[in-house]
Formats: structure tokens, C-alpha cells, sequence
């Protein structure tokens, strides 16, 4: 289908699909064995100019914005959804940034991450406080020019590799969601330790890690917006960044599929390939009409993101939604497809299967995306 | 420092084939890419610009098409590109194609070093840059696997033998032709394919050279192919059975028979 895009668009989409294809790739089964945090594939997405192109040009970035992150993001995650995080979760962790930082902490902190020298993540999941993001127990207590956090965040993403962090924490616990704050904090910060690495399911070349916060000491200026907004930081990040995960997710579906299709035109049984089957040849149908819809739905929630609509939330909340149940579904029938093959680990079609598990649960789980969809819909029907 | 890189356009040949009626390649429908040693020709330029400073200009002969080959190379970090096409240029051999790049090298103006691929993967001669260095008579380091050091108007390189390699001396200006084990060639960027897609591509014809007009084409080619031909399959060998001593002179009969001892 072809989306319109502009050249520039084009350009990137072909740089990061050169890159998935070429770079990607041919390591993205030992990394996943292996665990391997691909700061190779980051260098060369950073000497690509890919790092900045969600960034102002005035921060060093090269101006574009939703649509441009989820064009790289797709095409990554077609070679390897764990890989393609490295990039995709730096930009969660950097747009709290983009969307509330000043002026100075713009001018400090984009620069370094558009060109790629470093990697942000973005902390607000913790043991107690999931789909709860209200009850978070990690606080920042003011003294002075500081503000003094303690806590413990789980299963953060980039963790322990990214030198930026965007932390939320409660600076008067008694208010619950609206007591939250959001921070920078940056690493190497005292005080400021990473957890064990998560032995994951999947995504495994992405490290996953809690950031552990002992009397750590931040000045003031390192608040983001302003004391209970971190709720509101928090909620207006997932908006801008549920595209990217549903992009990760489209991704991870178009590559199983690719891979899929290439391999029942290969498989002979019965004297003939697979692929002349007619009843497998529905099931290639059904994945490919997902898959562009979902594809749809992520673009025009990208555009709408672009255009400057804040009124996001309900749309992101499905193309998270759709994308990432479509990925569930395309990648678990292209295991089938692949038949006993398909569950052997010297095929490269089971990772794409357990790499797409995690785009149903994180960025807020798609039972909390129904809700959010749900609430908007009686809230609508209630101002008619 | 001001380096030209020489970079020819070609068929790839991942997916080639040849026409059995004519023994021709098959053009339609083939893509076109940089001769792949180019690459490293083109990454090793951009490579010594980010570390000394100067222009990298690229410089292919070729149809105009060949001017997609000059904006990719743009996107790889080169500054310039000329694109040196007429149809005077036709049929030019490795002599004649030699001569009209280093009659529009010439007319570029100055550099230090020119860079070739070892040779193009369809041709496959190595001629072409060794016979440009001689056409301008500067010294020539072929098949460079690294660059190990350039200061005070002298480059120091390693050049690959079937052995090991040779440590050669050179002073600047000179044209050195490279091998892949030189470097890892980078990814297009973003800032890249900008460039590259504004740029304006500089045309030399043959009237702009001062070259002379029966060295050049078809004309200038002293090489004739008299005749192209796929060899024949070859034939299964015979083998003799039974014991050496027994099958020994039996070979030797042969082999008098077959080739004259």
C-alpha cells in the first residue's frame, strides 16, 4: 500500500531497512541467544543520522517526529524486535523531554542522544506498581537545591546501558498519582545502582534491568515539569510513544511473515510446495490484511501525533491495542506454518513469536489499552 | 587533502544471466550498483578526508544513468561528483578509458591521491586505474589493503601479494587501487541521501577534454574482441581401475597419445 510518504520519510524507512537487512540480521539470533546488547548496531544507526530523527534540528536531531520513528522503528524490528528497542526505548525515555523539558534541560540532554553518543530510558514500572502506575513507592524528597530519591524501578528498559533517565517518583506519597513527579536522572549519579539483568522470554538482545535509588542526590533543575505532573508526564509520553511499540509490533509481524511466505514457497510435501495449498494460502491472506491494517492504524496514529492533536490518547491506545494482538496472532501461525521446523530454535521464525509477546504486555498491557479505549468511549457518548 | 575516487557503474551480479543465443549479459531488468570495490575506494576517501580535512570527488565514465551511481556515492559522505559521458566515450577499452579519466582527472584540477577499486567486477581487468597513474605519470600503489600512514607529502601503504604483503613508499600525488580487507564500508546516511539528492552533478563531454579525439571510444580501443563464446562443458574424465602397476602403463599410453609426451 502505498502511504504517501515524503521523500524524506522514504530515505529513512530505506536507510533503517538497509540497516536491519544488512546489520541486523545476520547476528540477531546470537545476540538473542547470547544476550548481546547491540551497541555495534547503535553506532551505525548513529553514524546513519537514525538517532535523531524524532529530534528538533535546533537540539541536533533532523526534525521529523512520530512518523519518522515509527517508519525506522517497523523496519528494524522486521530483523529483530529485541535489537530495534535499543532505538525505540531511547526515544520513550527522551520524550518526556521533548515534551516538558526547558529550554536548558533541552539544550543539555538532546543533543548527545540525536546524534547517538548516548541512549535514554524512562523508568516508572516498579514490584508494586504496574497498571497501577498510581501506586508507585520510589519518592523524591526536596532539601534544598535537591531532591533526594529512594526506590527501586523494574524491568526498565535500556537499563544500565542508557546514560539518561526519565524516573517517576512520588514526592508526597499521600496524594497518590497526583503526588508523582517525573526526573532526569543521569547515570553514574551517586546513589544511583542498576539491578540483575532479567533472563527474558524474549527480546533478548535488549537489556532489561532495575534501577535501584539509595539516597540519591539530584538537583532541582533535573525536575521535569513541575511537582504532580509526573502522572501527566507519564500518561502524555505513552501517547507519543504507543505508536512506536505498535510500529515494533508491525514489524515483528512483517518480518515473521516475509520469512514465512519465503520458506512455504521452499517446503515441498505432498510432491508440491506448500505455499500451493490452498488452505494455507488463506491463512498467508488473513496475516497480510492484518498486518496492513494495523500498519494503517499506526501510520494515521503517527500522522495525527504530527499534525499536533493531543486529543491521542483513545487512538494511540488502539494501534497499540490492534498492532500488538495482530503480532501475537501472525507470529504464533507462522510457527504452524512452519510446522515442527517452526518450534525448532535453528529456524529463526520461533523468535519472532516470543518477541512479539512482549508488545501485548508493555507500554501499559491491552487490557489497561481497552480500558483507556472503553473510558473515552462513555466519556464521548456523556458530552454528546 | 584532495582525493578523486574512480568509480564505475555495473550490473549485480548476484543476479546475472547470460543470453545463450548471443553470449551477451542480459541488461534488462538487471539492476545497476557500484562496483563493489569501489565501495572501499569510495569509504577509504571519506575515511582520509574526516581524518586530514579536503574534498573527496568522485569521477565515473559511463552513460548518464551512471549518474545514480555519483549520488549514492554522494550519500556515503563524498563532497563532489563528475560524471564524464558522451556518446565519443563508446566502446572505450581499459587504454581508452584510462586515458579520457586521467584527461578529465586533469581537468578536475588538483589532488593528492587518487583512489580505484582493485578492478570492476564485470570486466574484471585491473587495468584502469593502474593505466590512469600512468597516463598522468604519478606512481601507483595497486591492491592496498591499509593505509598506514601519510606525512610530509609521502604516503606509507600495505599492498597485498599472494604471499603477505609489501610495505611501499610513495610520494603524494599518487593513485592507489584497494582491496576489500582496506575497510569496512559504512551505511548511507540520512544528512547523506540529502546531499546527495540536491547536489548538482558536474558533466564533462568530450569537447571539454583536452584529449585527442582519435585516442578516444571505440577508435581509441587498440583491443578487439574477435569473438565472445561460452567454453563447453567439460567432460567427465576417464578412470582406469585395477592395480598401479597394471594401470600405470596403460596411463602412460594415453597420456603419449592425448597430449605427446
Amino acid at each position: 500500500m502505498d502511504y504517501l510518504l515524503t521523500e524524506e520519510q522514504v530515505m529513512i524507512r530505506d536507510i533503517a531497512r538497509q540497516i536491519a537487512q544488512e546489520k541486523i540480521k545476520p547476528v540477531a539470533a546470537k545476540y538473542d541467544a547470547e544476550g548481546i546488547f547491540p551497541w555495534d548496531i547503535v553506532k551505525i544507526m548513529a553514524a546513519s543520522d537514525l538517532c535523531g530523527i524524532y529530534i528538533e534540528e535546533k537540539y541536533g536531531g533532523t526534525g521529523g517526529g512520530a512518523m519518522e520513528l515509527v517508519l525506522a522503528t517497523e523496519e528494524l524490528s522486521k530483523a529483530c524486535g529485541g535489537i530495534s528497542l535499543a532505538f525505540a526505548a531511547t526515544a520513550l525515555g527522551t520524550f518526556p523531554i521533548i515534551l516538558f523539558g526547558t529550554e536548558e534541560q533541552k539544550n543539555k540532554y538532546l543533543p548527545d542522544i540525536a546524534k547517538g553518543k548516548k541512549l535514554a530510558a524512562f523508568g516508572l514500572t516498579e514490584a508494586g506498581a504496574g497498571s497501577d502506575a498510581g501506586a508507585i513507592a520510589t519518592t523524591a524528597d526536596k532539601k534544598g537545591d535537591h531532591y533526594i530519591l529512594n526506590g527501586t524501578k523494574q524491568w526498565i528498559t535500556n537499563g544500565g546501558e542508557a546514560e539518561v533517565y526519565t524516573v517517576i517518583a512520588s514526592t508526597d506519597r499521600s496524594k497518590g498519582a497526583r503526588g508523582a513527579a517525573a526526573f532526569i536522572v543521569e547515570k553514574g549519579t551517586k546513589g544511583f545502582e542498576f539491578g540483575k539483568k532479567e533472563d527474558k522470554m524474549g527480546i533478548r538482545a535488549s537489556a532489561t534491568r532495575e534501577l535501584v535509588f539509595t539516597d540519591c542526590k539530584i538537583p532541582k533543575e533535573n525536575l521535569l515539569a513541575k511537582e504532580g505532573m509526573g502522572f501527566i508526564v507519564a500518561m502524555k509520553t505513552f501517547d507519543q510513544s504507543r505508536p512506536g511499540v505498535a510500529a515494533q509490533a508491525v514489524g515483528i509481524a512483517q518480518g515473521a511473515l516475509d520469512l514465512t511466505v519465503q520458506y512455504m514457497k521452499e517446503r515441498k510435501q505432498f510432491g508440491k510446495s506448500i505455499s500451493s495449498f490452498q488452505g494455507l494460502q488463506f491463512m498467508l491472506a488473513d496475516m497480510a490484511t492484518e498486518i496492513e491494517a494495523s500498519r494503517a492504524l499506526v501510520y494515521a496514529c503517527a500522522r495525527m501525533l504530527d499534525s499536533g492533536n493531543t486529543k491521542i490518547s483513545k487512538d494511540s491506545a488502539m494501534a497499540k491495542l490492534f498492532a500488538s494482538d495482530v503480532a501475537m496472532k501472525v507470529t504464533t501461525d507462522c510457527v504452524q506454518l512452519f510446522g515442527g521446523y517452526g518450534y525448532m530454535r535453528d529456524y529463526p521464525i520461533e523468535k519472532y513469536m516470543r518477541d512479539a509477546k512482549i508488545t501485548q504486555i508493555y507500554e501499559g498491557t491491552n487490557q489497561i489499552q481497552r480500558s483507556i479505549i472503553a473510558n473515552h468511549l462513555i466519556k464521548e457518548s456523556a458530552a454528546k | 587533502m584532495n582525493i578523486i575516487v574512480c568509480i564505475k557503474q555495473v550490473p549485480d551480479t548476484t543476479n546475472i544471466r547470460i543470453d545463450p543465443e548471443t553470449n551477451t549479459l542480459v541488461r534488462s531488468g538487471v539492476q545497476s550498483i557500484i562496483n563493489p570495490f569501489d565501495m572501499y575506494a569510495i569509504e577509504e576517501a571519506v575515511r582520509l578526508k574526516e581524518k586530514f580535512g579536503g574534498l573527496v570527488t568522485i569521477v565515473t565514465m559511463g552513460p548518464p544513468q551512471a549518474e545514480e551511481a555519483l549520488r549514492e556515492a554522494i550519500s556515503l559522505g563524498a563532497d563532489e561528483a563528475v560524471l564524464i559521458s558522451d556518446r565519443a566515450f563508446a566502446g572505450s577499452d581499459t587504454w581508452a578509458t584510462s586515458y579520457t579519466l586521467s584527461r578529465a582527472i586533469q581537468k578536475i584540477g588538483k589532488f593528492d591521491i587518487i583512489i580505484c577499486g582493485k578492478q570492476a567486477i564485470d570486466g574484471d581487468t585491473a587495468q584502469v586505474g593502474p593505466g590512469i597513474a600512468a597516463f598522468l605519470d604519478i606512481p601507483q600503489i595497486t591492491f592496498v589493503k591499509k593505509i598506514e600512514d601519510i606525512k610530509d607529502s609521502l604516503m606509507r601503504a600495505d599492498r597485498m601479494t599472494e604471499e603477505g604483503y609489501d610495505i611501499i613508499e610513495s610520494p603524494l600525488p599518487c593513485l592507489i587501487t584497494v582491496v576489500k580487507e582496506i575497510n569496512e564500508p559504512r551505511l548511507p546516511s540520512l544528512k547523506g541521501k540529502m546531499k546527495a539528492k540536491k547536489i548538482e552533478i558536474k558533466k564533462l563531454e568530450a569537447k571539454d577534454l583536452d584529449a585527442d579525439p582519435d585516442s578516444l571510444g571505440l577508435k581509441g580501443s587498440p583491443t578487439k574482441v574477435v569473438k565472445i563464446f561460452t567454453p563447453p562443458p567439460r567432460k567427465g574424465g576417464q578412470i582406469l581401475e585395477g592395480e598401479a602397476k597394471e594401470v600405470s602403463g596403460k596411463l602412460v599410453e594415453l597420456l603419449k597419445g592425448e597430449i605427446c609426451l
